[in-house]
């Protein structure tokens, strides 16, 4: 079979053919037009009509599929199982919140221009790491730039002493649960338990207005498209190809000239840019950010979301985050008690049925219903043929 | 970035290529090579023989950058120091190992396995933005051929034969042109027909590079017809012809043990 060279075609067709591409245009005017559309414009007592808290909902759902997106990237195409992504989702949050938080103006409890926390606490001013997040540009740069570049010290760090497998996924896992604890101290100056919250308003706008929220919804959809279109470049991709070869073999990577440091490196700093800005849309749909974010369970759950989707697929990422989170909202609304129970049964019903995740399941059914289907047309003219036979003779 | 070397297009012949001088690895006490002094002239074709943990696969090891000498200077065309560098600055001077076992990306197609071996800027900018050329599939599509895996291009890596595999590496490693070819039992598990087309592909790679082949197989080894270095718990014990190696006692004893020494003796 002739495959036409992939890197002979423009980079819009090396990333998809123009029916995926069809597709991928399809969903997204789904989620970013359709589904406002049926929460504005669609009177309530429609069917169609979806609530202020379905959108909102579906709103922190999207940040999690940006964030999964990072996840795959680096689980499933570089096989890095990092169990903290949570830090650089909460980092991004955390600066988003404190911007947040500064915009509260004096319609806190105490009517003061300080945080309620602070004022709480007694503090007389902001620490000195705080009043640069008055400006709504220098939180969203620093909801990218904290998490990237807190990644490429510990990431430069972790791979250039080749710690890797199952010792990475330790030292991250290890690496939220310390940042949790640090988190919940007063003295660091970020909400200690309670975190950041009781949020008014966002670059002008009323948070408790639901067209505030949709463009939140809105920002968040796009954000997810620009990733996914951003993480498919780079699968496709050289570099996607040393990643995977990386994944699948870091000796003959090595043997073959390359430095796996710098691609370990780019993958992780790139995923926790991408949770980075999950983390700080996340926070304003919420309304907030406090340590459990970066409870280390909360990280597993991203890897769980890309195993039940699909690992090294990107649209497996996203179809899990989704997946996933509705069935948690769901039973945890049905059946209160039972998430962890299904959570587990879930995961493991993945790894042993469905290795490579919800995405194979069509191609899995097909390749099933071939095996079956061809049976009649191929044992028919053997019959006919037969009693044919029988007859001229 | 570190890259090959011109200063090997300069060797006259009988110069050497790789020179290893007094060099020790020890794990713990154990001498896997032990104060080994061993040149490759450019341009050779050498096959390096010894029984199991001779320290064959040591001294591939500390060429390649895999172990660093615990002791000793491994030295690259005039007067570069081996052993100061890392694994993949060493492959990226002009120097390319395959291992023992086959190894290639089981996931990537034939034709992505040694595009990803294309000579090349390896850093990572440069191939988030890298674009094959005309000339860089001509030079694939020549590798395919060479190897005789053309009609597998599209093939999964993980899906080719034992030796289409070992194939696939070696291609992988002509693909990243080196100087010094360094080859871990080229044709370990193949057929006599596989191990056969192997022989002949060795020797036409050695036509315009050195190349050290570390084999178990005396035919095979034979039918190279090149200078044979026989290695013994980590020394070297005699270098010379296929038939002058095969004729010393000394070989024969660390073969066959003492007693059948006597006996041809």
């Amino acid at each position: 079979m002739q495959t036409p060279d992939p890197s002979t075609l423009p980079l819009w067709r090396r990333l998809h053919t123009p029916t995926q591409w069809i597709v991928v245009a399809a969903l997204a005017f789904l989620v970013i037009v359709v589904v406002p559309l049926l929460n504005s414009a669609v009177p309530p007592s429609s069917p169609f009509h979806l609530s202020d808290f379905q959108v909102t909902l579906f709103g922190k759902y999207l940040t999690y599929a940006i964030l999964a997106l990072g996840m795959d990237l680096l689980w499933g195409y570089t096989g890095i199982l990092s169990l903290g992504q949570g830090v650089f989702f909460a980092l991004g949050g955390y600066c988003m919140g404190m911007y947040l938080m500064l915009h509260i103006g004096l319609e806190g409890q105490y009517h003061n221009e300080l945080p309620d926390f602070m004022v709480f606490l007694n503090w007389p001013k902001l620490p000195w790491y705080w009043p640069p997040f008055r400006s709504f540009g220098f939180a969203s740069l620093a909801a990218v730039g904290v998490p990237t570049l807190f990644a490429a010290g510990f990431g430069f760090l972790a791979f250039r002493s080749r710690i890797r497998g199952v010792y990475l996924s330790i030292i991250t896992q290890a690496l939220t649960y310390a940042l949790m604890l640090l988190f919940f101290l007063n003295e660091l100056g970020l909400g200690g338990n309670n975190g950041l919250t009781d949020y008014k308003t966002i670059a002008g706008y009323r948070l408790k207005e639901m067209s505030t929220l949709r463009g939140l919804y809105v920002a968040s959809g796009i954000v997810l498209l620009l990733s996914y279109i951003a993480c498919r470049w780079i699968t496709r991709s050289k570099l996607g190809r040393v990643l995977e070869a990386i994944r699948d073999g870091e000796n003959r990577v090595r043997f073959s000239g390359y430095s796996p440091v710098g691609f370990k490196l780019f993958v992780f700093v790139a995923a926790a840019g991408i949770a980075g800005i999950a983390g700080a849309l996340y926070v304003p749909q919420v309304g907030i950010i406090n340590p459990s974010r970066l409870d280390p369970a909360e990280s597993i759950e991203v890897a769980i979301w890309v195993a039940v989707g699909g690992r090294g697929t990107l649209v497996g990422a996203v179809l899990g985050s989704l997946v996933v989170n509705g069935l948690k909202s769901w039973l945890t609304n049905k059946y209160p008690g039972s998430w962890l129970y299904v959570l587990g049964a879930v995961f493991v019903g993945v790894v042993m049925l469905l290795p490579d995740g919800l995405v194979s399941l069509p191609r899995r059914l097909w390749a099933g219903w071939k095996k079956l289907a061809p049976r009649a047309p191929m044992y028919l003219p053997t019959v006919t043929v037969a009693k044919e036979k029988e007859q001229s003779a | 970035m570190i890259r090959p070397l011109d200063e090997v297009d300069k060797l006259t012949p009988h110069e050497s290529i790789i020179q290893l001088e007094g060099c020790t690895v020890s794990f713990d006490g154990f001498k896997a090579m032990n104060n080994l002094t061993f040149f490759i002239e450019v341009g050779e074709l050498r096959v390096v023989i010894g029984p199991n943990g001779a320290g064959k696969t040591t001294l591939i090891d500390v060429i390649s950058g895999k172990v660093k000498p615990t002791d000793g200077r491994v030295i690259f065309a005039h007067d570069t120091d081996l052993s100061r560098l890392r694994d993949y600055e060493i492959s990226n001077l002009g120097i390319g190992r395959k291992f023992q076992t086959p190894t290639t990306f089981e996931k990537h197609t034939v034709r992505e396995n040694l595009e990803l071996s294309l000579k090349g800027n390896r850093g990572v900018w440069s191939t988030l933005f890298s674009k094959l050329g005309p000339k860089d599939r001509e030079k694939i599509d020549a590798t395919l051929e060479r190897v005789g895996l053309q009609d597998r291009a599209g093939w999964k890596a993980g899906l080719l034969s034992h030796g289409q595999k070992q194939w696939l590496e070696i291609g992988m490693l002509i693909m990243q042109d080196p100087k010094l070819l360094l080859l871990d039992e080229p044709v370990a598990g193949m057929s006599d027909e596989e191990t056969a087309k192997t022989g002949e592909l060795i020797r036409s790679i050695a036509k315009d590079r050195s190349v050290m082949v570390v084999e178990h197989d005396m035919e095979f080894v034979r039918g190279l017809n090149s200078k044979v270095t026989v290695l013994h718990e980590g020394g070297i014990l005699c270098e010379g012809s296929m038939d002058k190696v095969q004729n010393d006692p000394r070989v024969i004893e660390v073969y066959l043990g003492r007693d059948s020494a006597k006996e041809t003796a």
